[in-house]
């Protein structure tokens, strides 16, 4: 399968790419690893009049834990997130780099891609969600942070502006007490998620559920965060009866198609199990780490 | 029709070409160079039929464009074999049958010396994993996994002494 044409330029810096995309706003697009972009090229149900290659653009792609945050930037691989010894720290983000695609998909495919392409079912917007993480965004005036659960309006739809670049995630350092976990369902190694649930816990000294973070890929136009499911989960204690209750409240919030992957129902069953799943592991990890 | 020139290394040797934006590295290596040896099986991404090496890592070829890759190293099927002398790895896929119909062959060869530049001694649930985004329709994958273990064993023992192509042991 042929790609339409288009122009293709490589700027040597972000100040120039931002240029381009001012210059030639709305026709064109960013290109990463091109895991996400080249199969929709192929099927031409992309075709931007220009592709701007981010390649030669250095320093976007750093794993660093500041005084306040972990911040990733928008080139980082799947890979070097899943290998990265800081990330070790961060079970949640650790699952869903390991888990994306393929090794080939995970050795070129970039989490700033990931993100700003937003498929309805690809996993790390369901991680940005449950975890509050913030996304920069860059144009030529300066810099914006728009909160996770403000930038995934619709199905490849985000709040990033076609003149802006998405040059970092950030997201909360893991206090004592928490833990994640990302769980799955799909067919066969390497395909989109059936249903994805990404799942954050903290527990006070006394055991109790402080922070509750759910978010949901897979089973909905965009990705959701359950927050239904988080207020079930608040100001308890942990146990198989308030994770089967958050579960149902997950569950109750998605809006799944029926399609080659499963009915409606299915769907929503799975949502259900996978946030006992998630919950489970998240709360071990908490516990591990109190 | 707007032309870029590109500049590749494959296999070691310096290449050139003017091409358009929109053509894929697969081509680029099959129709513009003539190494048939990387196989177009999908064409989504998929299958992993197209796997090479760029700049040492793993890629589907069929989802890059040859404009990304100017300037870099490639490494395809082709390059594998030293002369009449077969890589580890093509002797172990002949000798433990991890193949019927070989179209898959080149990119799971391809994915496995990835694999094994990354952990030179796998175990089962690695290489599985490992090739997990290379399918092959025929074999079930016992013998593939079975060719990559020998080829990890060889390679773990320093065995570079050379294999001749045609020795192969029956049964």
């Amino acid at each position: 399968m042929i790609p339409a044409q288009f122009d293709y330029v490589r700027p040597a810096n972000l100040e120039e790419a931002l240029k381009i995309l001012t210059e030639r706003e709305g026709e064109a697009k960013l290109l990463a690893g091109g895991y996400s972009l080249i199969p929709l090229l192929k099927l031409r149900l992309a075709a931007p009049g220009l592709l701007v290659d981010m390649r030669d653009i250095g320093g976007m792609d750093g794993i660093v834990e500041t005084d306040d945050d972990l911040r990733i930037g928008a080139k980082a691989t799947h890979r070097q997130i899943h290998e990265s010894a800081t990330i070790a720290r961060y079970p949640l983000l650790h699952d869903v780099a390991g888990g994306i695609g393929d090794p080939q998909v995970r050795n070129w495919g970039t989490i700033g891609g990931s993100v700003a392409h937003a498929d309805p079912a690809s996993d790390w917007p369901a991680a940005l969600l449950a975890a509050n993480a913030k996304i920069v965004c860059r144009g030529q005036s300066g810099e914006r942070v728009v909160a996770a659960r403000d930038f995934f309006l619709d199905t490849f739809t985000t709040a990033i502006e076609p003149t802006e670049v998405l040059t970092e995630i950030r997201f909360n350092r893991r206090p004592r007490g928490q833990g994640g976990a990302y769980t799955k369902l799909e067919r066969r190694a390497g395909d989109f998620a059936t249903a994805g649930l990404a799942a954050i816990i903290r527990l006070d000294d006394g055991g109790t559920i402080m922070f509750a973070g759910i978010g949901v890929t897979g089973v909905s136009p965009s990705p959701y965060a359950a927050t239904d499911a988080e207020a079930a989960l608040m100001g308890k204690r942990p146990s198989e009866e308030v994770f089967r209750a958050a579960g149902v409240a997950a569950a109750a919030m998605s809006d799944p198609a029926s399609d080659t992957r499963g009915p409606v129902d299915y769907k929503r069953a799975m949502v259900a199990e996978l946030t006992l799943r998630s919950l489970r592991t998240a709360t071990e990890r908490a516990l591990a780490n109190s | 029709m707007t032309t870029q020139h590109i500049s590749v290394t494959v296999n070691g040797e310096a290449r050139e070409a003017d091409v358009e934006p929109r053509l894929l590295l697969v081509h680029l290596l099959r129709d513009v160079f003539g190494l048939t040896g990387t196989h177009i099986g999908c064409d989504t991404s998929n299958c992993g039929a197209c796997t090479v090496h760029l700049n040492g890592e793993s890629a589907k070829s069929c989802t890059v464009l040859a404009v990304q890759a100017d300037g870099a190293q490639i490494k395809t099927i082709e390059g594998m074999a030293d002369g009449a002398t077969l890589h580890p790895l093509q002797q172990a896929f002949w000798d433990q049958h991890g193949l019927q119909c070989g179209f898959c062959t080149p990119g799971m060869i391809m994915q496995a010396a990835w694999l094994l530049d990354q952990n030179p001694s796998p175990n089962e649930h690695e290489i599985r994993e490992g090739i997990s985004g290379n399918l092959c329709r025929c074999t079930g994958y016992v013998n593939i996994v079975k060719a990559i273990q020998q080829a990890s064993g060889q390679l773990q023992a320093g065995e570079s002494a050379p294999v001749e192509a045609a020795a192969t042991t029956a049964g």
